[in-house]
């Protein structure tokens, strides 16, 4: 079971958090002209890195805020876990 | 037989405080602090169970973990478990253990005649003889297998012992306490940190009961009795026997066993049974000491061959002797310190020795006590049945590969030391990869992944000496970098006898034309010869050989053979160790029992139960209840002998004609305020949002990106800038953290902020063509008129001095409204909804009849929106707005949602207006058409029409909008019935919606 450490709270066990995928997708503007592929690749690819891999974890029976989290998906070593808002 | 193999003095065990047991159904005595092995050992029993494959006897090997073979059905407190381990169960009055894995008796076993004809079973036996024909296996094979292998019974009764979960954290966990574990758990304490030791056995002190040493001139069970009381006094301190670490998971999260209730003859109704603990430790400091390994040979299975180190231990703790004419057979000085101590107990032991004439302080010692020792000697076989009677021993020649000449001699059993294998489990565990150390022939610990150190033996460490100072200066240092204090400890000195090097014999070899079984995993019945047939049949890699032949994959999880099966692989492939690798140390350590990982999450306390404001006035009034999620709701109130179908058509009909109240508490309600909450409603529904007025509510559906239908509810303009949403039931915290992730992540810049106030507001839905004139005498000081509150209005008002809220909304299609108030007053709501809408003939009606009230409307929910439908599927087109943009509606434009034939929701009828159709059914054109019959779509929802007194069913159908009028047959194969349907519009009440506006 992972540690991880909420940006607004601190160190919890994972079983507080529930995942939210890949951290790095960002959604198209509302009203953009997107072709059927881009949309596609947005809402249903996602790359299952082997490494390291900026995910998004919600704390859910916490804070109830979205933060971001550097980890390695073999060691599942957490690098560093930030705000949404904070650059990656 | 009383005990006769018990030592007049000595042992830990309470000689004041005799128990009584059983064992295969006779009654035994042993003492106070004995295990089962002990005391049965103390009778002279060796012979305790039979062997997996073959049904070899067996008897007791080892001293606690290390034991493959004692596994038992013990039955106590009326409780019966299989599989325990005799060396590790703690002997309590009324104990009843059994042998397992014989039939008719331990003593004859019908399946023994496998061991005679153990030639026919090589390793892979049941893989390549239960192939063939493959329908065999579950008709034939598996039954037959099944019956002949396995080893205990599981109790098919509830287990009614209690268990429970503990979480703690600490800045250490030293998991042993031998001396590593002592010292550097002491140093550690010292510097302030927190601090658990546990303990796997009942004592505390690991090696340090057993072996003759000195530390600070206390012999070394003194000086661990001294630090561990010092440990229990000390606050910062967590001591723990009974306990076994046995697993290591990620971020330094461990889990232990403690058994808290077995050893105990009398315990309270909460002692729990077990406790698991949940440990997330920021160091861990692995002090798990060493197994000692076995020398292998003919016959080395036969009942009264142990390892050296339990023999001694039987002694020293126990007071018992395991023989009485010894053969310690040893490749290494710790097998003198065994043959000292019988020496010392009066009985007379031969050390066989495989090295060559040696001197060193043991061997000294052994020869100054007239011991009788014989160098370059080895145990070729053990006879003996039941028991070893004598062995052929035999002198190596200089190669160690055969015999220069053997003799057989009289013993009543061996002991045997082939050095110690670091216990590495846990460290493996953790992620670090082990590294091979030539000097001991056993892997050890290598760099940490995680916050972890190898202590004493477990890191290949022999002497107490250096295991002291390590582990004093480990425990030092890892605690000050966490609590910044550094307390100087004094090393204490030690006394220990120097060891002289040790032989890498760990096999006698075969003499020519011999064909002795040699075991190298007594829990599997693995022996040399089914390693060699793997090999030869080409497996190399060493997780192959592990799998085809099962070593070291039984509980023993291989402590003993693990290595013995590496250097056997290793010989025959001519590599060396580390060339061929380990396989995987998984947890858990030793086994452990399911009840202890269900903890009291069992029964109705599997989660939790969420029950509304007027849960007991439903119990008190006969509800039959229902779960959504967590929540308890009632699905009819039975009345006389009602069943189900008759009540929920009462309450049904009773709505439509009377008036009706339903709890409507568990709908998910989230409050939603700020500037930007119309524009950030406006992106999650597919209709628009921006020019609802205050004080009215509006229908809305939200998609996930990919189009399809999320969820729907209907929110309410509350002020300005707050609005009031309400979800369905089971979806309410999955559109919570839907919304969250939009105004987090996605849309940051929208001020708007949400929050579930599910268990705010109690809510009663009051449905019906009298809820009006309900609603007027509930709310005497509002104008409740259909002007005034006019179907999606919003009005707060006062219900008899409790502030409410009051929705015109409807699920049921009659003209009905939701009242919310604080949750406190939800029962005093209710209650007062029934006393005043007595005269408009109220009933209470449960979810079983607000189905069919929605089905008959047509109206949408759970069945429908089954994460596979999109707007169109279920008719709801009309919602999605052209104009703007929203969640989902890209996806709105694919292709395969814009076919001409989409599936789309049907009402159905049964021709026959009288047969109910199944939910679930498949819809097909022709029930008798060859398999497979195409699928046009199936039924989502079925009721009663209490409106049109038939059934009606609600469907998805492939190209809906133009089935209307057909005809169909709905199948289930389940139910195997097979029905003809009328296809019609969802809409079978009410088409235009009159009632809900009336």
């Amino acid at each position: 079971m992972l540690n991880i450490k909420c940006p607004y709270c601190g160190d919890r066990s994972q079983k507080e958090f529930a995942y939210g995928g890949d951290g790095t997708i960002t959604r198209p503007k509302l009203n953009q002209e997107i072709s059927d592929e881009e949309w596609d690749n947005f809402v249903y690819l996602r790359k299952s890195p082997r490494g390291k891999h900026i995910e998004l974890w919600h704390h859910i029976a916490g804070c109830r805020q979205w933060f971001k989290v550097e980890r390695d998906t073999t060691t599942h070593e957490i690098f560093r876990t930030f705000k949404p808002e904070e650059e990656f | 037989m009383s005990q006769n193999f018990r030592l007049n003095t000595g042992g830990l065990i309470n000689r004041d405080k005799p128990i009584e047991f059983k064992f295969n159904g006779k009654k035994y005595i042993g003492y106070e602090g004995d295990t089962l092995a002990s005391a049965l050992l103390a009778n002279g029993i060796h012979l305790i169970g039979r062997s997996f494959k073959y049904h070899r006897p067996r008897g007791f090997f080892g001293a606690g973990v290390d034991e493959p073979n004692a596994k038992m059905q013990v039955e106590i407190n009326g409780c019966s478990e299989p599989n325990i381990n005799a060396t590790e169960i703690e002997l309590v009055n009324g104990l009843s253990a059994s042998s397992q894995n014989c039939w008719p008796s331990v003593n004859f076993d019908i399946g023994a005649i496998n061991n005679f004809f153990n030639r026919f079973f090589p390793a892979g036996f049941y893989y390549k003889t239960f192939m063939w024909p493959k329908s065999f296996w579950y008709k034939v094979y598996e039954p037959f297998i099944r019956k002949a292998a396995g080893l205990g019974i599981a109790s098919l009764e509830k287990d009614k012992e209690r268990y429970e979960h503990k979480y703690e954290y600490c800045d250490l966990l030293v998991t042993g306490s031998g001396p590593a574990g002592l010292a550097s758990a002491y140093a550690a304490a010292k510097n302030g940190a927190k601090v658990i030791l546990a303990e796997d056995k009942p004592r505390y002190g690991g090696t340090l009961l057993t072996d003759d040493v000195t530390i600070d001139n206390l012999s070394g069970k003194d000086w661990s009795e001294k630090i561990i009381s010092e440990l229990i006094e000390m606050p910062n301190v967590i001591v723990k026997n009974r306990s076994q670490v046995f697993g290591y998971y990620d971020h330094n999260m461990m889990v232990m066993f403690e058994r808290t209730g077995d050893h105990l003859e009398k315990k309270s109704k909460y002692t729990p049974r077990q406790r698991l603990w949940y440990i997330r430790a920021k160091e861990v400091l692995l002090s798990t000491g060493s197994i000692e390994r076995p020398i292998v040979f003919g016959n080395n299975d036969t009942p009264g061959v142990f390892l050296s180190a339990a023999a001694k231990e039987y002694m020293k703790v126990y007071g018992v002797l395991i023989g009485k004419k010894p053969i310690i057979f040893t490749n290494n000085d710790s097998g003198y310190e065994t043959a000292i101590e019988f020496k010392k107990n009066g009985v007379n032991p031969i050390v066989l020795d495989t090295r060559e004439d040696q001197n060193s302080e043991l061997i000294n010692e052994a020869k100054d006590l007239n011991i009788k020792i014989k160098f370059s000697y080895a145990v070729i076989v053990a006879h003996g049945y039941k028991k070893v009677k004598s062995a052929t021993i035999g002198k190596l020649n200089k190669e160690k590969i055969d015999f220069e000449n053997t003799e057989q001699i009289d013993c009543d059993s061996i002991c045997v030391s082939g050095f110690w294998t670091p216990t590495v489990h846990l460290a493996s565990q953790s992620g670090n990869k082990l590294k091979f150390n030539d000097s001991i022939d056993a892997f050890v610990p290598d760099k940490s992944k995680q916050n972890e150190h190898s202590l004493g033996a477990a890191n290949g460490t022999f002497t107490l000496q250096d295991t002291l100072k390590n582990s004093f200066n480990t425990g030092s240092e890892v605690s000050k970098n966490i609590t910044k204090k550094d307390e100087k400890i004094q090393i204490p000195n030690t006394n220990e006898r120097k060891y002289s090097a040790h032989d890498k014999f760990w096999c006698s070899p075969l003499p020519k034309g011999k064909h002795y079984k040699r075991f190298v995993d007594f829990q599997n019945d693995v022996a040399v010869s089914d390693i060699e047939v793997a090999l030869r049949e080409g497996y190399r890699s060493i997780e192959h050989v592990k799998r085809y032949t099962t070593l070291g994959m039984a509980t023993d999880q291989g402590r003993t053979s693990n290595l013995n099966g590496l250097q056997l692989v290793a010989n025959v492939e001519k590599k060396i160790v580390p060339q061929v690798g380990h396989t995987t140390f998984r947890p858990p350590f030793t086994p452990v029992t399911i009840g202890t990982i269900v903890g009291r999450e069992i029964g109705k306390e599997y989660m939790p139960t969420r029950k509304t404001p007027m849960h007991h006035w439903h119990e008190k009034n006969n509800a039959v209840w229902v779960d959504a999620g967590a929540w308890k709701r009632p699905r009819y109130y039975k009345r006389g002998n009602e069943n189900l179908f008759e009540a929920s058509k009462r309450e049904a009909k009773n709505v439509r004609e009377h008036v009706g109240v339903c709890d409507v508490t568990t709908l998910g309600k989230i409050d939603i305020k700020g500037p930007d909450a119309a524009e950030f409603l406006n992106r999650v529904y597919t209709n628009a949002w921006l020019k609802l007025p205050v004080g009215k509510a509006r229908y809305g559906v939200m998609l996930r990106e990919d189009g399809i239908v999320m969820d729907d509810g209907t929110t309410t303009r509350i002020s300005e800038n707050h609005y009031h949403m309400t979800t369905t039931t089971a979806q309410a915290a999955n559109v919570l953290s839907h919304l969250e992730y939009y105004l987090q992540i996605v849309w940051p810049e929208l001020n708007v902020n949400v929050v579930s106030t599910t268990e705010q507001w109690a809510g009663a839905a009051i449905a019906g063509p009298k809820s009006r004139d309900l609603l007027a005498k509930l709310f005497s000081k509002i104008d409740v008129s259909n002007e005034a509150l006019p179907f999606m209005g919003y009005v707060e008002g006062d219900l008899l001095g409790v502030k409410a809220r009051i929705f015109r909304i409807s699920f049921s299609g009659e003209l009905a409204y939701e009242i919310n108030v604080e949750s406190d007053f939800g029962l005093f709501m209710w209650e007062k909804i029934i006393e005043i809408g007595e005269e408009f003939n109220i009933q209470p009606y449960g979810t079983e009849a607000l189905s069919t009230l929605r089905i008959e409307m047509g109206h949408v929910a759970g069945p429908e929106l089954d994460g596979r439908t999109i707007p169109y599927d279920v008719s709801l087109e009309g919602l999605v707005s052209k104009k703007k943009d929203f969640i989902g509606k890209r996806s709105l434009a694919k292709e395969a949602f814009n076919k001409a034939d989409r599936q789309k929701i049907v009402g159905l009828v049964p021709l026959d207006r009288k047969s109910s159709i199944p939910e679930g059914s498949h819809l097909v054109e022709n029930k008798n058409a060859k398999l497979p019959n195409p699928k046009l779509g199936h039924v989502s929802s079925s009721c009663w029409s209490v409106e049109n007194n038939n059934p009606f069913s609600l469907a998805i159908l492939k190209d809906g909008k133009n089935m209307i009028g057909k005809k169909l047959f709905a199948v289930s194969p389940l139910k195997n019935t097979s029905i003809e349907v009328e296809v019609m519009s969802s809409h079978y009440v009410d088409h235009e919606g009159k009632r809900v506006r009336s």
